[in-house]
């Protein structure tokens, strides 16, 4: 029996109706092979356009129905649903994009018209071939692996847990907390950091539901949505957490100095140390490779001094396997080391700081206690802050990192707080972003509090006095393009506000977890706008900067948003699977076993007794490498094989004319 | 309005007067380079009208004979494009394509086929610019390459 078609084309309002004529390949549809019925409406997703194509399917019949509108990776599943609804099966639908791929791209209204009556013919001609397909329904693991202990995986952990799911966190540091943890204050109410990040740190310390493991890396997972296998690597901390009561006798009286990565190299640890006193949990951790014992087996003064004998030179990298339904990645982000831009001067001159270590120099715990001082442990008189350090810049990174304009006004303000009014602040900055809630208002406190602003990004920093004054001090050369002047500003202090990246190893833990990154090195998102948390990846979700820069208050938010998708799936226990997934037909496989070498996902085995090879469809992804080279055709992917391929190629490659209607003036 | 179907028998003869309008034939993998088309239709990224893509879920499950069907059935060009080395939502789907397009490249011509007529290129879900570029550029190149005649193939 011939299948009846329905075709609708969309106008999406003039997004397609304003280049394309949507009236027009309607009606060139209604001239298809097979098509019983074809109709454009205004918006085919709205709920009348749905009701259109659910009565069409009831009254007229159709067996197939073919949806022109944007692109299927935004609709597809509400037209599916649609003829779901009307009593046909969502796989006997073929969606085509003539918007995205059309309207918006294609410059000549009769090219653009002439392409979309090529698609939707193409559509048309694959949905014939189309065959009913059924989902299958896998139960969802209840228990939720989060990656990353910053302020946004504690967040998700603790929304997860809450709920009364079990939650894997894996921390890669010997603590959770993050970057907030190396912050004083917070902009814009200048709350203190440590005291609103250890109180959540603690929580998650005391959650029963949190299974919190520190030193540990994912390096490998498997499975799909519901059903994930996480292997988990934990290098060894060299103290047994469980003897060890954080009394710090052991960084007493260990003898080795290094610089500290959390003081950003102003300070020095020992080789066990621990960021802080707060620090979750606070077993210290013994660094290999500075340790004496660890390097030349000698030393050993921790081990003789710990009185609750929890040292543990023995401990070896271990492995675990956990069995997860949904992942949580808040993996955060990495400080641009600014030494490559060397106009600024950053490791050349002593006096310019990042705007982490500027943080350290704030901080209570920090190497100066919080003082502000220069390295001869004066406060400085004047410094120059500079916006933008490798944010909004071609040869590093495009965006804007979305928290330097805050957390330079935040500095302003510390300065004229801790060193005294006197002291004078210059700002180098681009524009001014305050966009969030109270920005705004503390940009103009700070105004007001006698800071100058200069408008032009510095074309250098340098030591080399023109005059008296600059003696001695370092000359921040721009131009304040509002005046249209070049100035010179001699200073005690240089502050980079450098620009927050993706973490230097983003590419690798994406591949290990299927996500892919964005062109700004960040976690890329299911869609930028409708699914910023979700990703291509089902049950994977993003928490946090690890998607691109944000501040604490989005990061949180986001991280709730990232915690909320994991609980709903977790909670409902099932998830739906589709059934695009390979088939092998028995009565034409040679028994080559070309396939099951082929197969990333081991799931094809060979069957003895019939000699052929069989698809685990519980294991397949679908992903047509079989299908791809199978040479006796006996693979092929559902929905997407050679009869529905074949048939989308003659349609496509049909030329349409473009048909230009004559312009008015030729009329008369 | 008048319309004109140009059947695939009449393909090859351009219209006198008419410049050559390619039909190309896109297999573009799901994950990234058909969403970077998407990216590239948002951001109107205007690219030549030529291309028509056809949304495969990986690279690797373009079987080499979708490829030869589609430059007999009068497709004067195809390009297949996904995820970058490495970056395969199907792990390594996409090493696969490379090897079954680099062996394709070499068989083509001895048929009568230019190997220009085939583009591998690898476009991920964030590069709407490259997109359209690749598009752009290759409907050009394929402009100046003229019309593909099967018909005076050896294999027909």
């Amino acid at each position: 029996m011939p299948s009846r078609i329905g075709v609708y084309v969309c106008h999406c309002g003039t997004n397609i109706a304003g280049r394309v004529d949507s009236e027009g390949v309607a009606r060139h549809a209604s001239g298809l092979k097979n098509v019983a019925v074809a109709r454009d409406y205004k918006f085919m997703c709205s709920d009348p356009g749905q009701d259109m194509i659910i009565k069409d399917i009831r009254e007229m019949g159709l067996t197939r129905v073919v949806v022109a509108s944007c692109s299927p990776r935004l609709h597809e599943k509400t037209f599916q649903k649609a003829c779901q609804r009307g009593g046909l099966n969502p796989f006997l639908f073929q969606m085509t994009c003539i918007r995205e791929h059309c309207s918006w791209v294609v410059a000549d209204p009769a090219e653009a018209t002439a392409k979309a009556k090529t698609l939707v013919a193409a559509a048309v001609s694959r949905v014939n071939e189309h065959e009913e397909l059924y989902s299958r329904v896998e139960a969802v693991h209840p228990d939720v692996l989060v990656v990353g202990g910053g302020i946004a995986g504690i967040q998700a952990a603790l929304d997860i847990a809450r709920s009364g799911h079990k939650v894997h966190m894996v921390e890669r540091g010997p603590s959770i907390g993050g970057h907030m943890t190396q912050f004083d204050k917070t902009f814009p109410t200048l709350d203190c950091a440590a005291c609103i990040s250890t109180p959540k740190m603690v929580a998650v310390a005391q959650e029963p539901n949190i299974n919190l493991m520190t030193m540990s890396e994912v390096v490998e997972v498997k499975g799909y949505v519901g059903n994930y296998t996480a292997r988990i690597r934990t290098k060894p901390r060299y103290i047994n957490q469980d003897r060890c009561t954080g009394c710090g006798l052991c960084m007493e009286k260990c003898p080795k100095s290094v610089p500290s990565e959390f003081e950003e190299g102003l300070g020095k640890r020992k080789a066990v140390h621990r960021n802080s006193p707060q620090s979750v949990p606070n077993t210290p951790v013994i660094d290999p490779a500075s340790c004496i014992y660890l390097v030349k087996g000698k030393c050993g003064a921790c081990k003789q001094n710990c009185p609750s004998d929890a040292i543990d030179f023995e401990q070896q990298e271990s492995f675990l396997d956990v069995q997860v339904g949904t992942i949580v990645l808040a993996t955060g982000f990495d400080i641009l080391d600014p030494t490559p831009l060397s106009q600024y001067g950053f490791g050349r001159y002593p006096e310019v700081y990042t705007g982490l270590q500027f943080e350290r120099l704030n901080n209570a715990v920090g190497p100066t206690g919080g003082k502000i001082r220069m390295k001869n442990g004066e406060a400085p008189e004047s410094v120059a802050i500079i916006h933008c350090v490798g944010s909004r810049d071609k040869n590093q990174h495009e965006y804007c990192s979305r928290v330097c304009c805050m957390y330079a006004l935040k500095y302003d303000h510390l300065i004229k707080d801790k060193v005294g009014h006197h002291a004078r602040v210059y700002n180098f900055y681009i524009d001014m972003r305050c966009f969030g809630k109270g920005y705004e208002e503390f940009y103009r406190r700070v105004q007001e509090e006698g800071v100058t602003f200069i408008r032009g990004r510095p074309a250098e920093v340098t030591d080399q006095a023109r005059s008296e004054d600059e003696q001695g001090k370092l000359v921040v050369v721009a131009e304040d393009t509002l005046l249209g002047r070049p100035v010179r500003v001699a200073v005690d202090m240089v502050v980079l506000c450098t620009a927050m990246q993706a973490r230097k190893d983003a590419s690798e833990v994406a591949r290990v977890f299927g996500v892919s990154c964005g062109q700004d090195g960040f976690f890329l998102e299911e869609h930028p706008k409708l699914g910023p948390v979700s990703t291509a990846t089902d049950g994977i979700f993003l928490a946090g900067t690890c998607q691109g820069p944000k501040d604490i208050p989005d990061a949180v938010a986001h991280a709730s948003g990232g915690a909320g998708q994991a609980l709903s799936l977790a909670a409902r226990g099932e998830v739906s699977i589709s059934p695009t997934v390979s088939w092998i037909n028995p009565d034409i496989c040679i028994g080559c076993k070309m396939c099951v070498g082929l197969c990333a996902y081991s799931a094809i085995e060979f069957d003895e007794r019939r000699r052929v090879c069989v698809i685990n469809e519980a294991m397949c992804k679908g992903c047509g490498s079989c299908a791809g080279h199978c040479p006796s055709g006996a693979a092929q992917i559902r929905h997407f094989n050679e009869k529905q391929v074949f048939a989308e190629l003659e349609g496509l490659t049909q030329r349409i004319v473009p048909v230009r209607q004559p312009a008015a003036a030729d009329l008369t | 309005m008048q319309e004109l179907i140009v059947t695939p028998e009449a393909q090859g003869e351009p219209m006198p007067g008419a410049a050559f309008e390619p039909a190309i034939v896109a297999f573009v993998c799901n994950w990234c380079t058909y969403t970077a088309a998407d990216l590239a239709g948002t951001s109107r990224m205007v690219q030549s009208p030529n291309v028509r893509l056809v949304r495969m879920m990986c690279t690797g499950m373009v079987d080499p004979k979708y490829i030869i069907k589609a430059l007999l059935g009068g497709a004067d060009a195809v390009l297949i494009s996904g995820c970058h080395p490495g970056d395969c939502h199907y792990i390594n789907g996409n090493y696969k394509a490379r090897r079954r397009v680099k062996l394709l490249m070499e068989i083509l011509p001895r048929f009568g086929i230019d190997s220009r007529r085939i583009k591998l290129t690898w476009v991920g879900a964030s590069e709407g610019n490259e997109f359209a570029a690749t598009v752009n550029s290759f409907a050009a190149e394929i402009k100046e390459l003229g019309p593909i005649d099967t018909r005076r193939l050896p294999l027909l």
